[in-house]
């Protein structure tokens, strides 16, 4: 009784597919998906059901989504190093 | 090839997630607590070693996530019962079969005769229905993430030997419920990723209105699991209690209708005691009046009386597992840990299942965070 | 049911399992029944060491012998069967001594009433087979058949004699000695996990079965005095044979995870059935301790030069730090890799 493991499909029948872990191949239902899933698809498997297809273009998504969040994470303390700087600064 | 999960692991990106969280949190000026539900982040932060990148005032607490160790011990006792009857078998999933009920465990009576059988899959207990005139019963544990495959394959249909004992549990609540412990100084929640990938992120909206503390849907790899520990952070630092979802690919707001519909087509959430803590208010999962034709309660006569003539040794007497899956001590606070509780000989629940905290303290030594021990560069 | 456990009365299959419980039954029972004056001498080393073997001193060298009981279930998993474990078990256990030129194999075979006569004849063309890739012969044997029912299939009991000059244990790592595995980690176990009904995977995995001891001789003679310790690490992988070697030894072991050498089909068993390979057997592998950065080299390139070594690797080395723990660096941070229980998967070896 696993996690959640995000493997690509190969192979796609009525209500099953076939996933692709590292290598590592596994028929999985398709009952809970909320959309149709085609090879070259990525899903998330658990406990041998897909419960949901990863758009590809939201891998990208997600990449940029952490380096956005980087950069204005460090930009504002940036801003809160220079204010503090400032403030320092001022009382001078 | 499956390439796509290293992005995620990512050593350098980690670095700089981990120096942000750790200036943010330093921002803050005080320690900070915040909690996550799943065992499966315990594991994924244990694994990866990552509480040693974590800021050092920053305590990131493990709550009641772990949905084998919240099974009951009425529960279990009701299992036990039933694969006591002639042509019964249990089939569970492997977590629970050591799991300690009021008189030992499935495992001890399975040494006295009873009928276990361990299953990877609720597909396969189906399949060994099949292949026998035995009644199987499946003893359905885990969150709402593992009840819609039991839901799903109800729906599909099964053989009429089949039937199911349910001790599904419903993660939603458990954040109420923590914020309502006095003793609680948690400031803020990670919600599991693949339940928040069945139910949606809107789910956590309620808490967040009621309670002003805010909720982070968070993924499972290393760089998920930082990149959303850092918006918590920054979410607390501001006082703006908010869900946001850092998991977007996987989970949106209204979550996945499909396996929605077919969950509560099947069960109904009713209130019930989650082990060693409190009743939780729609926090059990049961099957709705439609299927009781394959609820196991419904078929069968449970008679766990009999179990109940003994009272708990001094060991489960000393077990603070309650305490340790409400967030309030750690493992390492437990007399019994590591000690006379270890994985081959557990006293509490959460040293029996892969996603209990004690046990995944255990399997990583114990030490969940080795900063304090001197290593060569 | 805490406090009186069933294993204080009756054995159990932790008690077969290579972690604690079984480390624990050998020295209440076994050790105190077995280590009598004869094997106190000085010039034998017994069970008490626990070592890959036990030797006895005969002039300038050492007689190592050793015995391995196989139980494996099913007999037959993709890349071997239970004859070439049972043959390359013991040569790898004395190999792991330093006597890499097996002088003879011994082999007893217990089967069930009703065992296939093909299936038999199949796992001893797969023995003689290793007896081949090992340059060993078995020597001597036995013969028994149970009743249907009382035993499952078949059993194999291997014993093997080695003669060496360069005794090698499991306890002779030091502060710095760098650590060598010969190959990836986790197949055996996986590929037989994999295969377990219920599941449901497709994989390519096998194990790696086999013979070691041209390999480790290899090693030996590119940089002799060099090796420190050696051991294969079957059941409770990787993680429990390091565990053993730096409690022995007294040493502290750090890992590193992106070296570590995994095939990708056992990284993907591995995330889905939530298994460490560092904790999963291996049945083709050692892992050996150098002293000395340019010696490690001279062994890995030595490894690499052979068939059964080419993924051969450094993956860590031991410290002053932490006696008896071993650390993973994983990149983000570090963990530790406790002991294990032991075979996480029944009947696997």
């Amino acid at each position: 009784m696993c996690l959640g493991v995000p493997g690509q499909v190969v192979e796609v029948e009525e209500l099953t597919a076939v996933v692709d872990f590292w290598g590592v191949r596994r028929r999985v239902r398709l009952e809970l998906v909320d959309e149709p899933v085609q090879v070259g698809d990525y899903v998330l498997n658990h406990v041998g059901f897909a419960i949901r297809r990863i758009p590809p273009e939201d891998v990208a998504m997600t990449l940029e989504m952490y380096e956005r969040l980087l950069k204005e994470a460090n930009d504002d303390l940036m801003a809160a190093d220079v204010r503090g700087e400032m403030d320092a600064g001022d009382d001078h | 090839m499956t390439t796509k999960p290293m992005e995620f692991r990512d050593p350098v990106r980690a670095r700089a997630l981990a120096e942000t969280l750790t200036r943010m949190t330093d921002q803050i000026g005080r320690e900070v607590s915040v909690m996550h539900v799943c065992g499966s982040h315990e594991q994924a932060i244990a694994k990866f070693g990552l509480r040693a990148a974590f800021p050092v005032r920053l305590n990131v607490i493990m709550g009641p996530g772990c949905p084998v160790c919240i099974t009951d011990l009425p529960e279990i006792d009701e299992a036990i019962a039933l694969a006591q009857q002639p042509h019964v078998r249990i089939a569970t999933y492997g977590d629970m079969v050591r799991v300690p009920g009021t008189v030992g465990s499935l495992a001890d009576a399975q040494a006295r005769g009873a009928k276990i059988e361990t299953v990877y899959s609720v597909a396969q207990a189906v399949e060994l229905a099949r292949t026998t005139t035995d009644e199987i019963v499946f003893f359905a544990t885990g969150f709402e993430t593992t009840a819609v495959a039991t839901a799903a394959v109800l729906i599909a249909g099964v053989p009429k030997n089949f039937t199911v004992l349910s001790a599904h549990k419903y993660i939603p609540p458990v954040m109420e419920i923590v914020s309502e412990m006095p003793e609680t100084r948690v400031e803020g929640f990670l919600a599991a990723g693949h339940a928040a990938t069945i139910t949606g992120s809107a789910i956590f909206e309620p808490f967040v209105e009621r309670h002003q503390k805010p909720v982070v849907v968070a993924g499972f790899e290393p760089l998920d699991i930082l990149v959303a520990l850092a918006k918590l952070v920054e979410l607390i630092r501001d006082r703006t209690p908010a869900v946001v979802n850092m998991f977007p690919r996987c989970v949106t707001r209204e979550g996945n209708r499909n396996a929605q519909r077919q969950l509560w087509r099947v069960f109904r959430p009713i209130g019930g005691r989650w082990r060693g803590i409190a009743h939780i208010p729609n926090g059990n999962l049961r099957l709705t009046d439609e299927w009781a034709h394959v609820d196991a309660r419904k078929r069968f006569a449970i008679d766990v009386a009999a179990l109940w003539h003994h009272a708990p040794s001094t060991l489960v007497r000393q077990c603070i597992c309650g305490d340790i899956m409400a967030g309030i001590k750690a493992p390492s606070d437990c007399a019994l840990f590591g000690q006379a509780c270890v994985p081959e000989q557990p006293v509490g629940a959460c040293m029996v299942s892969s996603e209990g905290t004690c046990r995944i303290w255990h399997e990583y030594g114990g030490i969940p965070n080795l900063r304090g021990v001197s290593c060569p560069a | 049911m805490s406090g009186v456990t069933s294993s204080d009365q009756q054995i159990l299959l932790k008690h077969g399992a290579g972690g604690r419980a079984m480390r624990r039954l050998i020295e209440e029972a076994f050790l105190r029944a077995f280590e009598t004056e004869p094997a106190l001498r000085p010039g034998v080393i017994g069970v008490s060491a626990m070592d890959d073997g036990g030797a006895v001193r005969i002039g300038d060298r050492w007689l190592v012998l050793t015995t391995d009981s196989h139980v494996i279930q099913p007999p037959f998993f993709p890349g071997g069967d239970i004859g070439r474990l049972a043959i390359s078990g013991t040569v790898n256990d004395l190999a792991m001594m330093g006597a890499t030129d097996v002088l003879g194999l011994t082999c007893a075979v217990v089967m069930e009433e009703g065992f296939s006569r093909a299936d038999l004849q199949t796992i001893l063309a797969s023995m003689r087979q290793a007896c081949h890739e090992a340059s060993a012969s078995v020597i001597a044997g036995d013969t028994k058949v149970m009743g249907k029912g009382e035993i499952d299939g078949i059993v194999i009991n291997t014993s093997g004699i080695g003669l060496t000059s360069r005794l090698i244990r499991d306890c002779g790592l030091r502060p710095g000695d760098r650590l060598i595995v010969t190959g990836t980690i986790g197949d055996h176990g996986m590929a037989v996990m994999a295969r377990r009904h219920g599941l449901d995977l497709e994989s390519d995995l096998q194990s790696d079965v086999a013979p070691l001891n041209a390999l480790i001789a290899a090693a030996l003679d590119a940089a002799p005095d060099a090796v420190t310790a050696m051991k294969d690490p079957t059941r409770g992988g990787l993680a429990g044979s390091l565990h053993e070697m730096a409690s022995k030894s007294g040493v502290g072991v750090l890992l590193d995870n992106a070296l570590l050498p995994v095939r990708d089909a056992v990284r993907g068993v591995s995330e889905l059935v939530g298994i460490d390979p560092l904790h999963v057997a291996n049945e083709g592998k050692a892992v050996i301790g150098v002293r000395g950065e340019e010696a490690a080299a001279t062994v890995l390139a030595a490894l690499r030069a052979h068939p059964l070594g080419r993924e051969a690797a450094l993956v860590g080395l031991c410290t002053d730090d932490h006696a008896g723990m071993v650390v993973l660096d994983t990149g983000y941070g570090r963990r530790l890799v406790a002991e294990p229980e032991g075979e996480l998967l029944p009947r696997i070896c």
